[in-house]
Order: structure tokens, then C-alpha cells, then sequence
């Protein structure tokens, strides 16, 4: 077991590495000169110069990157060059907002999904099976901005049931936090409840073919102890690396559902820094991003074994 | 069946028709046939011929997608149709057991064993205390030969065997003491050894329990040895039943004659001519799997083959046997040169081989393979004109018309002329794919065919096809070839001489007759204890004769 989370842990170092280099070698080729836009109309050639010298934008790209990096591992990720704050805790405070959504969503969608994915592959091709099929289809077809569009045009406009517009922080006031995110929670549970149970429908119906489930069945035991005992850890797997697959995408850039509800999380953060050509902005957010789907999928690894006993032998 | 003497049935099948739902197609029709309590009968049918799901639907255990049409199934007097969905429960597991084919995925891969064989309890005695529970499992793993029962509890499938696998899905079925035990080719997967000491045990505890059984099977010489009666399926009908020894002596159904012919026998040993070079000569190989050196640590690896030296000669066909792990295929596979050795060497024709080195190019043109298994060894994009064809791809000797020519001949001597050419491997049966495989092989008129168990995925009269077959091209093109197999009818058919491999060893070779009848080694012996001898019997029938039976295992303890 130790040996096994082991090398999971460095297998994830070489990722985080080349995706540091990938970063700081992707934004250096977007045109456009970061001092120039800092200093705007009042650019001087001797001021250019001297910001230039200030930013490190003067040495060769290996020595900015040297200096870089070291930053970055000493939790020094810069600072704005359009807010001036320090980079890293203006990522994590936007960061803490979008997981709230996500997590929420992600696990309200796997707690309805993965039931209902096996009652389908139960119930194959009967009405029910349909019916779930249908659904999830529908769900996953409709693109996330146009689910939040409805949702607020029905729910907030002309039902007045929750606010429309905004962003309220748990410190400030729970109650009204919980109401300004039930709607972005809803568009996304919608979404991936949609593609979850697709996947948890696919892999139980692999499942219930195999002998053991037949067995199970030919020993005298109840379909719900077949189902829930026998098919459900069996089945889970794929649906598990599915769920750490879509938490990592999600965790990363939900920017859309953040535009449409306009709540200030990290996939804002990211695209309003890209317009500003805020550079250290963007890298610490790319980073962050890789960083958090790899510690995501690493978890989600990491846990595989507690459905699969297989998987530590190999 | 008026007479009183005979005891009530314990099973009574009548005039079941099974169907599939969607498109009405009957998969089984009109089978009607009884078990007595405590007594063993076989169902043999080759695939297709309905004897799993005839089988199966005792227990309402079919496919979703096949429905019963037609019968009725009584156990014990009741009519099971009639049952309701917890009688019938009751009945799963407490009344009839079931043994599956697959040890591999019978077996829930993610829970415990002591979970596994305690659940089956926990439903049907529900009078039993957690303690007394595991001390039935613990005493009926002891019964199934499982060396460390305690350390079993607390294991996982994927640690055992395969033939443990099978012990212990024995043990979870026969601990309900059931009384009847429905075994689906409970050994098939298995190795011949290891298919007997299972079966012998299955037969000694449902006997000690007075359990009966309806074993189904491919294998009628198999089956012949532990049944009281057989019932023979064809395409979902039974073509006949009786009791085994005279069916096995006076077949009347010409299905069943042609079941037993088509066993595998021997045939009279033939002269290999002599020569002076081997085609295939191996000195002191040695080959070894995994030493990895990774980016943290290094692994020793694992010797497969500890020094083997053994020779073919021209036109002789050598069969290689063993049990799985024997290290045959690997052999093969290093003298195909598919593996590199680590060390000792290989000779072709006198001049070693070697990968890249002077001669190669000669040798891979004049060594070719068939594989076991001839769903995944065509590439099911290629038409069966292709496939062969591709293999003279690198002649450069043959013009185009010639080439054709070739596959052409080739493919009418394998008996696929004509309108063949052109289709595709998943339109063809299991037998033709393996057909295209062996012209595939030939085509280019090898020196040496290595066969990796050519034959043992195919059915029984299906493999007596491709056998002869094989004997003929290998007659009239005069191939050397290494035959690997682990069904020793099949290799007492086939070999001149015979090399015996166990733990990356070889432990006996000589020619088959020696080997045959005397064997040397006493792991020879229980391989060979492990299949029938046929003798002819009257008309078309056969008596089954077993070899060695002092090599025979222990007794099932009770």
C-alpha cells in the first residue's frame, strides 16, 4: 500500500513540472508587452527600460524562469500587476468561492447519479431505464450558460424566488451566501448529474454480465443485496475516475456559469486577467489549476484501491 | 416410469422450450430429462447447442433476453413456475447450487472470501451465529484442500489460483449442502491435472452430502468418467440420453458417434527420416521476465526457463506440454524469437539465430506461428485474401499473379476456395478463422510452424477437423513443427515425440509411445492419469480407459 501511494505521489511530480515549464514558455508567447501596458500613455523609453529591469523582463528566458520557479516554491507566486496584491491569496480567495459550487454540485450530482445509473443498468431496456437515459442525455446535451440563463429567467425573474445577480461571502451572511449559490450549484449538479449517469449506467451494465453477479443471484441473495453488495463497488470504479476527472475540469474553469451568475471565483479571475495581460495573474492561476486537477485525480487514485483490491497487487 | 422401485425424482424437466424474446428464435426446444437424488448426470452439447441455458433456466437464472416458451421444471415435487420471487430465493443457494465455468470472474474480485462463503449462510440458516458461521466456512475450506483456511477469510479472489478459485467457489456452494449442484464446464478454464483433482473432489463431497448433480459439459470423455447418465444437446435438442457406460459403448444417435469419433487417438507412429542437422536445435536456454530497473529501485526478475536444451528434426513434430505457468508458451514464443534469451542459444539449421544478426531474415521467413486463439489473431479489417496474401508481401522472387495464385491454392488446401477470399474474419466460425490462421502460417512454405494451442479453443468435432487438417498440410509440405498444447489427447494424436515441461523445466521428453506408455517422470504420470485412453467397442462406440489412476489425489476427506 505504501509503495503504491508512493509512486502515485511521484509519477505527479514530472506533471507538475513540465506543466510549470508549459506555463511560463505559453505566456511569453502571447504578444504584447507587459511593462508597456503597466505604464500605458506615460511611457517613456527610459521608464520602459527601467520597469523592464524591475520585472526581470530584461534576462534570458532560462534565468526568468530560474527566478520564477523559485518563487513559486517558496509559495511566491508575484503580484498583480493590475491590483498589486500578492498573487497567491488573491487565487485562493477566488479559489474557495468556485469549490464551494463545485464540490456541492459534484457531489449532490454523484449521490443522484451513480443510484439511478444502476437502477438503469438494472432495469435495462425497460421504461425506467428510458426514461434515465433520456434524461441524462438532455441534461449533459444542454450547454451550462443556457441552463443558468433559464434557471434565472424562471426561478429568478419571474418566479422572484432568489436573487439574480451577485455574490454574497459566507462570513458575511450565511443565509444569504446559501441563496445566492443555489443556482449556479443547480446548473452544474444539472450538467454532470447528466454525464455520471451515463458512465455509472455503462459500468454496472458491464458488471451484471459477469459470472460473480449470477452467482450472487444463484446463492439464494435478494436483488438489492446483488445490486448494492456485489455490482456496486464493482461498478463504481470508472465511475469514480469520472468524478475525479470532471472535479478537476470543474475545480479549474467554471468561467462561463461564473459570467452568467457573476460571482467573482477563479475562472473570472483567470479570463479578466488574460484581457488585462495581468502575466504573473495568469501564470499563478494556470498553475493553480494544473496543481488542483493534479491533486484531484491523485486522491481520486489514491482511493481506487478501496474499490478495486486489484489494483495494489499490480 | 411406472415402476415403484424407482426413487421420485429429485429434478424433472419436461418439453422445455427456451426463446429469445425479441426475435422469437428458439434456443431450446422441447428437452425434457429427471435427476434422481443423489445421483450425477451430464448434459455434453458443443456451443450453441442450448445446455447452459437449458440449464440455467432450472434456476431462472437465463439471460434477461431469453424467455421460456414452453415446459415445466419441477424440484422436489413443486412446480417452479409457480414459485414466488422468495420462494424461489430460497430455493437459489439452499436447494440447488451452482458451479460456474470461469474462476477468473466467478468470484466477486472486491470482497473478502470469508464474506463470500459466509453471505449464502447468512440468508439460508439464519439460525446461525456469526461464530458457528465461521466455523462452518473454515471447516469446509479445510474440505476443499485450502492449505491456510483462517488466512483465506480474510484474502481476496485475485490471491489464489485458478484452480484454488474453483476449490473455493466449491466450498461457498456445497457449505448449504444443496441437493442438487448444477456444475456449468466447471474445469474447462482449468489445466488437465488440475481439472481432475477438482472434479474428484467435487464427486467425493457432493457423494459424502448425498447432493446431486447435472454437470454440463464440452467433454464427453470427461464427463463419461464421473456421470451415472449422459444427455446429449444439439442445436437446443437432445439427440439422446443413457446411462454412460452404454452410451459410450452403443452410440445410436449419429451425432453422438460423431462426438466420439471425433475425440482425439492415437494414430500408428510414423518414420521421420533421418537427417543429419536438426531444423531446430536449443542449447541451455535460459530466459528471464521483469528485472526492471525503474527510477526508484530495481527488481530481480523472475527465471521462466532454468537452461532447456531440446532438438527438432526435420519433418518431425515435437509437442510440447505442461500445465499453465509450465513456461511451454514462453518457449515457444523465444524460439519464434519473440523473446530474447538470456542466455544459451538457438540454432536454425545449424547456424545459431540470432535477433538482427546474419541469417534472421531466413529464419523469420521459414519460422511462422498459429495462435490459440482465432478471434483476436486476425485483424478483423483484413479480408481473408489479405491476410494470407500479406505474408508474401516480402518475397520479392513472386510476381503478383503467383502471389494470388499461392493464396489461392493455399486457401482451397485449408478447404476455404472460392468465395472466401474476400470476406472478413467475423464473417467466418471459430473453426474457419483458425483455418485462415494455419494458411496464413503455410503460405510461404515454412521450414518450421510453431502451433501455440492451435486447437483448444475450437469445438470437439470442429478441433478432430483441424487437426487432420493440419496433419495433411503438415504431411504434404513436410513442416517441422512445435506443437504446445496442454490437452494430451489431443498432443497423443498429433506427435512424434513429446517434451514434458514443469516449472520452466523439462522434465521428460521422448518419443510419444515411450512417454505414453512408460512414462519416467511421476509428473508425466499424473498428467497422463488426468485423461481417458479410448478403446474401440462394437459399432461406433468407444470404452474409456484410464491411465496411471495410482497417480490419482487423495481423497476428498469428509
Amino acid at each position: 500500500m505504501l509503495h503504491f501511494v508512493f509512486k502515485r505521489v511521484a509519477m505527479a511530480v514530472p506533471t507538475l513540472l513540465i506543466m510549470a515549464v508549459t506555463v511560463f514558455v505559453l505566456i511569453r508567447l502571447i504578444p504584447g508587452d507587459p511593462a508597456a501596458l503597466m505604464l500605458g500613455d506615460l511611457a517613456t523609453p527610459a521608464s520602459l527600460a527601467d520597469l523592464r529591469e524591475r520585472l526581470g523582463l530584461d534576462q534570458s528566458l532560462p534565468v526568468q524562469f530560474g527566478i520564477w520557479f523559485g518563487n513559486v516554491l517558496r509559495g511566491d507566486f508575484g503580484i498583480s500587476i493590475t491590483s498589486s496584491q500578492p498573487v497567491l491569496p488573491l487565487v485562493l480567495d477566488r479559489f474557495w468561492i468556485s469549490a464551494r459550487v463545485v464540490l456541492i454540485a459534484v457531489l449532490l450530482a454523484s449521490l443522484f447519479a451513480v443510484p439511478a445509473g444502476m437502477v438503469a443498468a438494472w432495469r435495462q431496456n425497460s421504461s425506467t431505464d428510458l426514461f434515465l437515459v433520456g434524461l441524462a442525455t438532455l441534461l449533459y446535451s444542454i450547454p451550462t450558460f443556457w441552463l443558468g440563463l433559464l434557471l434565472l429567467l424562471f426561478l429568478g425573474l419571474q418566479l422572484n424566488w432568489l436573487p439574480v445577480v451577485g455574490y454574497v461571502s459566507f462570513s458575511e451572511d450565511p443565509g444569504a451566501a446559501l441563496l445566492y449559490i443555489v443556482m449556479p450549484v443547480m446548473t452544474l449538479f444539472l450538467h454532470e448529474m447528466g454525464v455520471l449517469i451515463r458512465m455509472s449506467r455503462a459500468s454496472t451494465l458491464e458488471v451484471l454480465r459477469l459470472d460473480y453477479i449470477t452467482h450472487a443471484r444463484a446463492k439464494g441473495l435478494s436483488e438489492s443485496a446483488v445490486l448494492w453488495r456485489h455490482a456496486f463497488k464493482n461498478a463504481f470504479g470508472p465511475t469514480w475516475t469520472l468524478i475525479g476527472l470532471v472535479l478537476g475540469n470543474l475545480l479549474g474553469g467554471i468561467a462561463v456559469v461564473e459570467t452568467v451568475f457573476t460571482i467573482p471565483g477563479l475562472g473570472r479571475l483567470l479570463v479578466d486577467a488574460i484581457f488585462a495581460r495581468d502575466y504573473p495573474v495568469i501564470q499563478g492561476c494556470l498553475l493553480f489549476i494544473a496543481f488542483v486537477y493534479v491533486a484531484v485525480n491523485l486522491v481520486v487514485d489514491l482511493l481506487y484501491p478501496v474499490f478495486d483490491p486489484r489494483v495494489t497487487a499490480e | 416410469m411406472t415402476g415403484t422401485t424407482l426413487p421420485a425424482p429429485l429434478l424433472e424437466v419436461e418439453n422445455l422450450s427456451l426463446a429469445v424474446t425479441a426475435t422469437g428464435t428458439e434456443v431450446v426446444r422441447g428437452v425434457g430429462f429427471a435427476v434422481a437424488p443423489g445421483e450425477i448426470v451430464g448434459i455434453v452439447g458443443e456451443s450453441g447447442s442450448g445446455k447452459t441455458l437449458a440449464a440455467r433456466s432450472i434456476m431462472a437464472l437465463q439471460p434477461p433476453a431469453i424467455r421460456r416458451t414452453a415446459g415445466t421444471i419441477r424440484f422436489e415435487g413443486r412446480d417452479l413456475a409457480g414459485l414466488s420471487a422468495k420462494e424461489l430465493r430460497d430455493l437459489r443457494g439452499g436447494r440447488i447450487g451452482m458451479v460456474f465455468q470461469e474462476p477468473m470472474t466467478s468470484l466477486n474480485p472486491s470482497m473478502l472470501i470469508g464474506q463470500q462463503l459466509e453471505e449464502g449462510l447468512a440468508v439460508h440458516r439464519h439460525a446461525l451465529s456469526a461464530d458457528e458461521r465461521r466455523a462452518l466456512v473454515l471447516d469446509m475450506l479445510r474440505r476443499v484442500g485450502i492449505a491456510d483456511p483462517d488466512g483465506a477469510l480474510a484474502a481476496y479472489p485475485h490471491q489464489f489460483s485458478g484452480g484454488m478459485r474453483q476449490r473455493i467457489m466449491l466450498a461457498s456452494v456445497m457449505l448449504l449442502q444443496p441437493a442438487l449442484l448444477i456444475a456449468d464446464e466447471p474445469t474447462t478454464a482449468l489445466d488437465a491435472v488440475v481439472q481432475r483433482d477438482v472434479l474428484e473432489l467435487m464427486v467425493g463431497l457432493t457423494r459424502a452430502h448425498g447432493t446431486a448433480v447435472l454437470m454440463i459439459s464440452h467433454d464427453l470423455s470427461m464427463v463419461a468418467r464421473y456421470t451415472d447418465r449422459i444427455i446429449v444437446m444439439r442445436k437446443g435438442e437432445i439427440v439422446e440420453q443413457g446411462r454412460s457406460d452404454e452410451l459410450l459403448r452403443a452410440p445410436r444417435h449419429p451425432y453422438t458417434r460423431a462426438l466420439l469419433s471425433a475425440m482425439p487417438r492415437r494414430q500408428p507412429a510414423r518414420p521421420v527420416p533421418p537427417a543429419a542437422t536438426p531444423i531446430i536445435e536449443v542449447r541451455d536456454l535460459v530466459v528471464d521476465y521483469g528485472g526492471r530497473r525503474g527510477l526508484f529501485r530495481r527488481e530481480s526478475g523472475k527465471r521462466a526457463l532454468h537452461g532447456l536444451s531440446l532438438s527438432i528434426m526435420p519433418r518431425e513434430v515435437v509437442a510440447l506440454v505442461g500445465g499453465s505457468g509450465s513456461g511451454k508458451t514462453t518457449l515457444g514464443r523465444a524460439i519464434a524469437g519473440l523473446l530474447p534469451p538470456s542466455a544459451g542459444t538457438i540454432r536454425y539449421a545449424g547456424r545459431p539465430i540470432m535477433a538482427g544478426g546474419a541469417g534472421w531474415a531466413d529464419y523469420r521467413r521459414n519460422c511462422q506461428m498459429v495462435f490459440q486463439d482465432p478471434y483476436s489473431s486476425l485483424d478483423p479489417r483484413m479480408t481473408i485474401g489479405a491476410l494470407v496474401g500479406e505474408a508474401l508481401r516480402t518475397v520479392p522472387a513472386m510476381g503478383r499473379r503467383e502471389k494470388a495464385e499461392r493464396v489461392a491454392e493455399v486457401l482451397s488446401e485449408v478447404g476455404l476456395a472460392g468465395p472466401f477470399a474476400d470476406r472478413y474474419p467475423h464473417e467466418l466460425s471459430g473453426g474457419q478463422r483458425q483455418r485462415v490462421a494455419i494458411a496464413r502460417a503455410v503460405v510461404r512454405r515454412p521450414a518450421f510452424v510453431i502451433a501455440d494451442e492451435p486447437v483448444s479453443a475450437l469445438d470437439v468435432t470442429v478441433r478432430a477437423q483441424v487437426l487432420e487438417l493440419f496433419a495433411d498440410l503438415q504431411a504434404r509440405h513436410g513442416f517441422s513443427c512445435l506443437f504446445i498444447s496442454h490437452d494430451l489427447g489431443v498432443v497423443e494424436q498429433v506427435a512424434d515425440r513429446v517434451v514434458v515441461m514443469q516449472d520452466g523445466r523439462i522434465v521428460e521428453q521422448g518419443d510419444r509411445d515411450t512417454v505414453f506408455d512408460h512414462p519416467a517422470h511421476p509428473y508425466t504420470r499424473r498428467l497422463l492419469s488426468a485423461i481417458p485412453a479410448l478403446e474401440p467397442a462394437g459399432e461406433g462406440g468407444v470404452r474409456l480407459k484410464w491411465r496411471f489412476d495410482d497417480a490419482a489425489p487423495e481423497p476428498v476427506p469428509s
